[in-house]
């Protein structure tokens, strides 16, 4: 309870939330990693799986390559690419975007697989392109689990950004790493406080997000969608 | 028209859906191809807009080849109903009506004006045109898939097992709905159905398939039901099993037809009318028997295909 009331003290101290080490400083650092995490390995894994999706080929490559990304540990692949390029932001960038892949992708590629395959062969048979039937059938059906791919992405970044500071000068690791050197337990709970608080904070921000991607008609076919139930009950 | 020369089609797998299939289907006419499932009916009705590409042979549609025909550009000009409607959840039923010709290059704007006429014309009020799909019933949502298939104003329709999913009552309704649209629209239309009275209801012409994709028998629903080529064709038609000889049985309460195997298939049009055929054998006091009496006979079985000669 002492660690937990220094910490509280420690969050609210003024002298912390001033020069370079500033909390609010390393709250928006960690966060514009998370982001720029998150759209790296979203420009690698969005196409990706919706070339999987679409096309249904190359499927069972990317669930074992996803997997074993997944099995990598972060820090172990955090040192090996640091030793071979050196401090900075470079490794934990890389090592951080390895580990948003496997979501994404997932994400991407079963929102295509979800689908109905009639309303797809329909599309075709009506005369869409290939091009068309992504664009205007099947992205805006599949976002929903697109958006829970990168929802559950964001968690994993935002709370593994946190190993960025072992070998960079960013985030809020830089707290948890300092702490604990100087075996000042109330930084390191501090820190990891606000790490959860911006967890939540993002999580939050991507349920309503999931929820604004259902598209209309599909919300709407729905038992659970109240206005639904008001329409049919008004006929 | 459309012409199919020896077209065969073997799947991937080694099963052959199509053999050498040749065919003319007339134009402004309809053509309705009925068989078993794995007769190929689907496989034949899908190579008309390539959505399937036979193997070897050739189609040709008012004497174009259709294989030398970019496969996008050739669906967007034949109307495509499907099993389930196939409508776009994420979008209003206007705008999946209005989706084809929007790709085509018609303005948004007119495009939605002429969609609107065409639920007028496929009997839809207009007040659904900015509901969802999954908010309509089964047999509307069929109805905005018949809208969507005009929607280009093609001179072919392709219509695959496009009822077989409605209840029976709105399958008849639907069923007259395209009588009245083909009365007045001329379109040439190719319908797929596993039911044979449905094909002889719909179709000019009538196509019997076997497994494999083989003709059995193509007629008039007259040719076929008077003329049955073989027994296969008979006994899909239930000729053999009696289901098409009806003779009229006297009964206190009027006059019915009944089928060889002792159903009631339905009543004489026109009531009890001594004039026909076992009228002589009528009581006097029921020649006045109401009509009302011989209702419910009036809709079982299939009077209309088992006595109008047509």
């Amino acid at each position: 309870m002492n660690f937990f009331a220094d910490a509280v003290a420690w969050l609210f101290d003024p002298t912390n939330y001033v020069g370079s080490n500033a909390i609010g400083i390393r709250v928006l650092e960690h966060l514009g990693f998370t982001l720029l995490t998150l759209v790296f390995a979203s420009v690698i894994a969005i196409p990706l799986g919706f070339f999987i999706g679409h096309t249904g080929r190359g499927r069972g490559l990317a669930v074992g390559t996803a997997g074993a990304f997944r099995s990598i540990p972060t820090l172990g692949l955090l040192t090996l690419v640091a030793l071979s390029v050196g401090i900075g932001l470079t490794a934990p960038y890389a090592a951080l975007t390895v580990l948003a892949i496997p979501p994404i992708l997932a994400g991407a590629y079963t929102g295509f697989e979800a689908i109905d395959r009639a309303t797809i062969d329909a599309a075709r048979a009506v005369g869409m392109s290939e091009g068309q039937i992504v664009r205007k059938v099947e992205l805006p059906l599949s976002l929903p689990l697109l958006m829970g791919g990168l929802r559950s992405a964001t968690l994993q970044i935002v709370a593994t950004a946190t190993l960025a500071a072992y070998v960079a000068d960013i985030g809020l690791g830089r707290f948890l790493f300092t702490g604990l050197k100087n075996l000042d337990y109330a930084q390191m709970l501090g820190g990891s406080i606000l790490v959860i608080l911006l967890a939540l904070l993002l999580e939050g921000i991507f349920t309503v997000l999931q929820k604004l991607v259902v598209p209309r008609g599909v919300a709407a076919g729905r038992p659970t969608d109240i206005w639904a139930g008001f329409t049919k009950l008004a006929r | 028209m459309i012409e199919f020369h020896s077209v065969t089609k073997r799947f991937p797998d080694g099963t052959v859906a199509v053999d050498g299939f040749s065919l003319v289907l007339p134009s402004r006419k309809t053509t309705v191809l009925v068989g078993t499932s794995g007769s190929g009916k689907t496989t034949l009705l899908r190579m008309i807009n390539r959505m399937v590409d036979p193997t070897s042979g050739s189609i040709e549609i008012d004497g174009a080849d259709i294989g030398t025909l970019e496969p996008v550009k050739l669906r967007r000009g034949i109307g495509y109903v499907m099993q389930n409607s196939g409508l776009l959840p994420h979008r209003k039923v206007i705008d999946n009506v209005a989706t084809v010709p929007m790709l085509s290059g018609i303005p948004k704007k007119r495009a939605r004006t002429e969609a609107l006429q065409l639920l007028d014309t496929v009997g839809l009020d207009r007040s659904l045109a900015n509901r969802y799909p999954s908010q309509l019933s089964g047999g509307q949502q069929q109805r905005v898939g018949v809208a969507r298939g005009l929607a280009v104003n093609p001179n072919i329709l392709l219509m695959d097992e496009p009822f077989g999913a409605v209840d029976p009552i709105v399958r008849a309704e639907l069923q007259q709905e395209l009588l009245r649209l083909q009365r007045e629209l001329g379109k040439t239309v190719v319908f797929v159905t596993h039911d044979i009275d449905e094909a002889f209801l719909l179709g000019d012409q009538v196509v019997i398939l076997r497994t494999g994709g083989l003709i059995a028998q193509v007629g008039s629903p007259a040719e076929i039901l008077a003329n049955p080529a073989d027994d296969f064709v008979a006994t899909f038609v239930g000729a053999d099993r009696g289901k098409r000889v009806l003779h009229l049985e006297s009964h206190s309460d009027g006059d019915v037809l009944v089928d060889a195997d002792g159903r009631l298939a339905g009543v004489l049009a026109g009531g009890t009318s001594p004039s026909a055929a076992a009228g002589a054998k009528a009581a006097p006091e029921e020649k006045a028997a109401p009509e009302v009496k011989a209702g419910p006979f009036a809709g079982s079985g299939a009077p209309a295909q088992g006595g109008d000669p047509r």
